[in-house]
């Protein structure tokens, strides 16, 4: 059984099929990327899988067991965390805060006993911010910790973003074109990231336009194009494949840049 | 620190409510009526803050304080029950009502969620004035028996003082807890928060039941020592002000409602003086607050240091 199955699902807007009968699986522990051009609804499947969207076919399985329909705290619950496409954190919070919120999942104390600071809710909220700035300290922000997030540079933020994913110990991530608008420097870091969450024992699925960063950190690749499936497998063979290169990759002379 | 000077900011008030102002005021019924009003609408507000923590504009507390004011009314006059009863049974049927009604219209969000809160206030006020022998229509209700312990406007007073603290207790409790860092989040991203576990719709309704609780506790105090209501007891307008006390103060701290509440309804009083200018007067007050302190009266340090910094800075501020 796979980790996380994808059967058959399809996501209809008004006259307008965005994922039509997408049917994959994703492994433990692999990096899984989804490619294909602009509008090809690999936004839209991430939607589908994280909850924040309902199918209007199909099944989506967790372990097995059905997520598909499941509210987004309730899949957040189950083991699966998305980040966003735009450097989304609460940006009146400092960093640091960020992650310490992004503990809720593992929270115990009851209302009561919050509104008291008994000693097991503080002992617990000790634990998120040492948890916390561990986190942090891992993604190269150890020196942000009581910046502002509104304060913090681009890339940072997307750093951040990981960040509190991380906290909520998923054991799927989906990351949603976590190297988009970077410079070269900064995706290198990037990609030692995404290694490290995978080392880490979180299985990777990501949404990614940054070609070069794809071939270099998936173990598979799925290719969309309006909707549909058109093509899996390894990054070498995706790199061959000629449905792929006329939708998407384009012909030699065009993919020198890559 | 900054959690120790609000300590003492905190007893220090306790002190001057408790304390200095029972001294000072011991004879003066009226103003100690104002006072107790200012300590009132200060709780209900405390509770609108509270649901500003979560990104909502809320101009329903007057229907929460009607609803808590006729519980106490009806328990009292018809059952002959003890306001001290009652008045926990104003606050949970005011969050039981802000339970049911929350649950549909909390996803609506800004200007959509402050009409139809606004608009609860005045369905609120209609249901009591169509209520027939059980709301007594516009007649109202009066002849509210007086709370045991509670004859005099010192004691009156003193109650209402005792009720503010706590409530600013409690507030400030929930902005300091994580389930505060949760509200926070909310305001921030609902979405993101959405996808990190956290239960949005749980979360946002306790902020709610939580604020609607506390409207129930002031218009149960209110028409207990009024000893009556009326459907036209809380208007629109009182809803919004029970906002604009927030937002006058400020919405940083726990503190901004309380200066808010406590400087409107002193200065209301003192401009009744001149009352020819009342409304002029108070229209240019709250717009010179808006113009240059935007974010309340308690960000007065704030934007005065910025000046100062601003004035000796060599480079300009970009």
């Amino acid at each position: 059984m796979s980790l996380l199955e994808i059967e058959g699902v399809s996501r209809r807007f008004g006259g307008l099929l965005a994922v039509n009968d997408v049917s994959f699986a994703v492994e433990t522990g692999e990096i899984l990327s989804v490619i294909g051009p602009n509008g090809a609804g690999k936004s839209t499947l991430f939607k589908l899988i994280a909850g924040f969207l309902k199918p209007s076919a199909g099944r989506i399985l967790l372990d097995g067991k059905r997520i598909d329909g499941l509210r987004p705290h309730t899949i957040a619950a189950r083991g699966l965390v998305r980040t966003f496409q735009e450097t989304t954190v609460f940006r009146e919070m400092t960093a640091l805060e960020n992650v310490v919120v992004a503990h809720h999942l593992r929270r115990r104390g009851s209302i009561l006993a919050e509104l008291l600071a008994t000693p097991g809710v503080q002992n617990e909220q000790e634990n998120f911010v040492a948890n916390a700035k561990e986190i942090l300290a891992h993604l190269g922000l150890s020196g942000f910790e009581d910046e502002s997030a509104r304060n913090l540079p681009h890339g940072h933020l997307r750093a951040l973003g990981i960040a509190m994913t991380l906290a909520v110990r998923p054991r799927v991530i989906l990351l949603d074109e976590p190297f988009a608008g970077m410079n070269s420097e900064e995706t290198a870091r990037a990609v030692q990231i995404v290694r490290g969450i995978r080392a880490s024992g979180i299985t990777v699925v990501l949404v990614e336009h940054d070609m070069g960063a794809v071939m270099r950190i998936s173990d598979r690749i799925i290719v969309l194009n309006f909707g549909t499936l058109i093509a899996s497998g390894s990054p070498a063979a995706i790199q061959q494949d000629e449905t792929v290169i006329d939708a998407y990759l384009g012909r030699a002379d065009e993919t020198a840049a890559l | 620190m900054r959690r120790f000077s609000a300590l003492i900011g905190f007893a220090l008030f306790a002190a001057v409510m408790l304390i200095a102002v029972p001294l000072a005021l011991a004879g003066q019924g009226y103003w100690l009526t104002v006072l107790t009003t200012a300590a009132l609408l200060a709780f209900g507000s405390l509770g609108v803050w509270l649901t500003f923590s979560i990104g909502r504009i809320n101009i329903a507390q007057g229907a929460f304080a009607l609803i808590g004011g006729y519980v106490v009314a009806i328990l009292g006059t018809r059952y002959h029950v003890s306001f001290w009863l009652s008045l926990p049974l104003a606050v949970l049927i005011a969050a039981a009502v802000a339970r049911l009604v929350g649950w549909p219209i909390l996803r609506l969000r800004g200007v959509y969620f402050a009409m139809i809160t606004l608009s609860l206030t005045e369905v609120a006020s209609l249901a009591f004035l169509n209520g027939g022998s059980f709301t007594a229509g516009a007649s109202g209700i009066t002849s509210i028996p007086r709370p045991a312990l509670l004859s005099s406007s010192l004691s009156i007073y003193l109650a209402s003082a005792l009720l503010l603290l706590i409530g600013i207790a409690l507030a400030w409790r929930f902005a300091a807890s994580p389930t505060g860092a949760v509200f926070r989040s909310l305001r921030q991203g609902e979405e993101l928060a959405a996808s990190l576990g956290i239960d949005v719709a749980r979360y946002r309704l306790l902020a709610f039941v939580v604020s609607s609780g506390m409207g129930g506790a002031a218009g149960a105090m209110f028409a207990a020592f009024q000893q009556n209501i009326f459907p036209t007891s809380y208007t629109v307008n009182d809803s919004v002000n029970f906002m604009l006390y927030c937002f006058l103060g400020g919405l940083q701290s726990v503190a901004g409602p309380v200066v808010g509440a406590f400087l409107l309804v002193i200065a209301f009083q003192l401009l009744s003086v001149i009352q020819r200018f009342q409304a002029l007067l108070y229209g240019i007050f709250m717009i010179a607050a808006m113009l240059f302190l935007p974010n309340g009266l308690m960000s007065l340090p704030q934007v005065l240091a910025a000046r100062r910094h601003e004035r000796d800075a060599v480079v300009p501020p970009r």
